[in-house]
């Protein structure tokens, strides 16, 4: 397989296969199969340490930033193997956008935040539409339209996630990841951010890291459960993919022991 | 219910009251400690101020319009200014500076965005902290060699240039040091949401790390310019001086601090007046750009 075009089912959106991502010569996640199905919401749950979110900078080349960090394996995404040497990152991340886990917008006013992305993506739309339109899905519009030229810094810790969001939404990906982006907010905020991502599922796949089972219950169409186990010989633990299925499966019925005890919270 | 509670242990002294007693033994000690530690940090800022008053005493009385307009007068006249000495002071200034500026936030923006941890940004990075040692007088020595002795520039040997370029080497360091330091505390998360919406390197750099570490290398650069203002040892070899208006930059030229250390030691009592008057100039600019500095670095981000 040395070809970086490959087909895969047309409802699939990201195909992991036989993913495995080391820090040095330490595997944090190993042997990762998995198919993303557009248009749906994917969550990753699993205990800390144990690669999910590891595995969702993979999905738009983040781990680059990382120094030592290498990925084994193929991520299929429109065709291509978006590890392949030829594949720019800078494009991958253009099409697959990023929420993060702590609120980190732009040092700019509230406009400028949304108008950044979409500006060197080459927008030659109408601006100001624009920021409307994505102030608008990620439900943050009426908080902020009165003051859109203030610093992006100034909204609450809920505000500024909402706000990353429709930074996000901006450049027009096709799909979202979002690492754990409810973690650092208070349940109304996450509410909020949860409406968000039901408004947002029509139009993007969406795949979110998160540590609340309640929440991947609430927003998530399919759910992957990530373990950890210790190997023979290897120092820590390696994480791997347990269990991918429907959210009601994962919740309801799972096929894996371990899934049910994480799931019921007799983990551990 | 009633709580009995048991009998102290009666191996430790006795204290009955719980109010201060200065004659106490480690109250006594306590009180002698920090009067010592006062002292001391009084000791450490007094010469600012003993400088700062003696300057002002003999060179204040000095200051008139025509300091700042007239030329030194010739051996054995009275009167004059150092007009030159202050123009050159900012000519040569502003050369440094339009060297190390650039190179030196160029080599920050390496150091701290492009350079992996290999032996190669090691080495940058340790070699940047011994030119900071590197006492002034030997940069002097090596631009009077470089530039000056080879007449490279127009077949001119001292100059403002040479001056210049020997003042850059001394700003560097601290351009490299405190861009480097200063893009360090931009948040890694600031980096990945610009990646996030599909930035470049180029771009994250230029339009998100650069702004946010604005007030660091301000404050950097401004503080390498107020040192490098000062230098006397570097332009003697290289700008050397002049007693006339500056004629462009490749000519000699007179800076202020070598106007000091030239009319310092003359017998004439005008040029030593004039020396005075020109410590308190350079004083007040030097403290004006730390104030400057202080200025940019309180600057709240918008």
């Amino acid at each position: 397989m040395t070809s970086s075009t490959t087909t895969v089912a047309r409802d699939v959106c990201l195909s992991l296969q036989d993913v495995t991502i080391s820090y040095g010569s330490f595997e944090a996640v190993k042997n990762v199969y998995m198919d993303l199905t557009r248009g749906k919401v994917t969550a990753f749950i699993g205990p800390s340490g144990c690669g999910k979110s590891t595995v969702l900078r993979a999905l738009n080349r983040m781990n680059d930033l990382i120094p030592g960090c290498s990925l084994k394996g193929r991520v299929i995404f429109d065709q291509h193997d978006l590890y392949d040497r030829r594949v720019d990152p800078v494009e991958v991340r253009r099409r697959i956008g990023m929420v993060f886990q702590k609120p980190n917008p732009f040092p700019k006013t509230i406009y400028e935040n949304i108008a950044f992305g979409a500006r060197i993506n080459g927008y030659q739309g109408d601006m100001d539409e624009l920021v409307e339109r994505s102030l608008r899905k990620s439900a943050v519009w009426d908080e902020c339209k009165d003051k859109l030229q203030e610093s992006g810094l100034s909204l609450s810790g809920g505000q500024q996630q909402r706000l990353c969001i429709a930074r996000a939404i901006a450049t027009e990906p096709e799909v979202i990841l979002m690492d754990e982006p409810c973690s650092a907010l208070d349940p109304i905020s996450t509410l909020k951010i949860e409406e968000t991502m039901h408004e947002l599922k029509r139009s993007y796949t969406i795949i979110i890291v998160t540590h609340n089972m309640q929440q991947a219950v609430r927003v998530a169409d399919m759910t992957a459960f990530f373990n950890a186990e210790a190997v023979e010989g290897g120092s820590g633990k390696v994480g791997y993919l347990v269990e991918f299925n429907d959210t009601e499966k994962i919740f309801n019925s799972p096929s894996q022991q371990s899934t049910l005890d994480y799931v019921s919270g007799r983990f551990g | 219910m009633t709580v009995t509670l048991q009998p102290r242990s009666t191996r430790f002294k006795e204290r009955v009251t719980l109010l201060y007693e200065p004659g106490l033994r480690r109250n006594r000690f306590n009180q002698i400690c920090n009067g010592i530690a006062g002292s001391f940090a009084l000791i450490a800022v007094l010469p600012l101020f003993l400088v700062l008053i003696y300057v002002l005493i003999q060179g204040g009385r000095l200051i008139s319009p025509q300091l700042f307009t007239g030329l030194p007068p010739a051996p054995g006249l009275s009167g004059g200014g150092i007009g030159n000495a202050i123009l050159g002071t900012l000519l040569v200034t502003l050369v440094a500076s339009m060297i190390a500026i650039p190179v030196g936030v160029g080599g920050g923006i390496y150091l701290s965005e492009y350079a992996q941890k290999g032996w190669f940004a090691q080495f940058v990075r340790f070699g940047n902290d011994v030119l900071a040692g590197v006492p002034s007088i030997i940069s002097g020595v090596f631009i009077y060699g470089l530039v000056v002795a080879t007449r490279v520039f127009f077949e001119q040997s001292y100059s403002a240039m040479a001056g210049g370029i020997a003042l850059a080497v001394l700003m560097l360091p601290t351009v490299i040091k405190t861009t480097d330091e200063g893009l360090k505390l931009v948040p890694q998360e600031l980096r990945w949401g610009a990646y996030g919406v599909g930035a470049s390197r180029f771009v994250t750099i230029t339009r998100i790390t650069l702004p946010a570490a604005f007030t660091p290398i301000a404050t950097g650069v401004v503080l390498g310019i107020a040192r490098a203002a000062g230098e006397t040892a570097p332009l003697i070899f290289t700008a050397l001086f002049s007693p006339f208006w500056p004629e462009g930059v490749f000519n000699p030229i007179a800076t202020m601090s070598v106007l000091i250390y030239n009319f310092a030691i003359m017998p004439y009592e005008a040029q030593n007046e004039l020396a005075w008057a020109a410590s308190f100039v350079l004083v007040m600019m030097i403290l004006a750009a730390n104030l400057l500095a202080r200025w940019i670095s309180h600057l709240t981000r918008t």
